[in-house]
């Protein structure tokens, strides 16, 4: 059974920010190599993103496996989208594909006057 | 049976693959959350199948991820999945022979 709280939860966070990155850890410490491959990925691109760490809450951690009907975490959403786990984003990442994707939804990039 | 084999059983009978490799990198993440001390918790696949035509990337791991679900329920804890076309994979050999 799915958590219907759970799935409000995780619907708000993905339709108040326009990248969000739910992750083993957090951006600064993953806790996971597939997190920290995608967090890797979205710092070389200069993107603003969240990142919701889901071994702090149990039924987060299972509820986003039921929403994205998607067994593994990172999972990556852009505007509200599934986008993919670790290995769709590092493709997208290398094929230049994610930059487009994310450049099509107006995404916000950190200023490069900003180090 | 091991996680290894029935990966490779239902693949291969779900997708008719023109090529399949199953690789256990259990190993490489001992130690780790996920990883069983039995082993056989992270595999990397990569798989050719014409099944894959016409699929988006997140298709195309959804119908992998979904033939495996009692493996995930019983501590297949991480897959790397490769999941090309036959079309797609000769560009690929292709390309890499010409480098």
């Amino acid at each position: 059974m799915t958590d219907a709280a759970t799935d409000v939860r995780i619907q708000r966070e993905i339709d108040d920010t326009s990248v969000v990155l739910f992750m083993k850890g957090t951006p600064m410490f993953p806790q996971c190599g597939f997190s920290a491959a995608v967090v890797n990925a979205l710092s070389q691109m200069r993107v603003k993103f969240k990142g919701i760490d889901v071994l702090t809450d149990p039924s987060l951690r299972d509820g986003i496996k039921k929403f994205s009907n998607w067994p593994t975490i990172p999972q990556l959403y852009v505007k509200g989208e599934f986008v993919g786990g670790c290995d769709i984003v590092r493709e997208m990442y290398e094929t230049g594909e994610l930059q487009k994707l994310l450049e099509e939804n107006g995404v916000e990039f950190a200023d490069p006057a900003e180090a | 049976m091991s996680v290894s084999t029935s990966i490779q059983q239902k693949l291969n009978e779900a997708l008719m693959p023109a090529r399949l490799e199953v690789i256990d990198e259990s190993h490489l993440h001992a130690g780790h959350a996920g990883a069983r001390p039995e082993g056989e918790s992270h595999f990397r696949v990569e798989i050719v199948s014409t099944r894959f035509a016409g699929k988006s990337r997140v298709e195309r791991q959804r119908m992998v991820y979904k033939l495996l679900d009692i493996e995930f329920a019983n501590g297949l804890h991480a897959l790397s999945l490769k999941a090309l076309t036959p079309d797609e994979d000769g560009e690929k050999k292709g390309f890499s022979t010409r480098t």
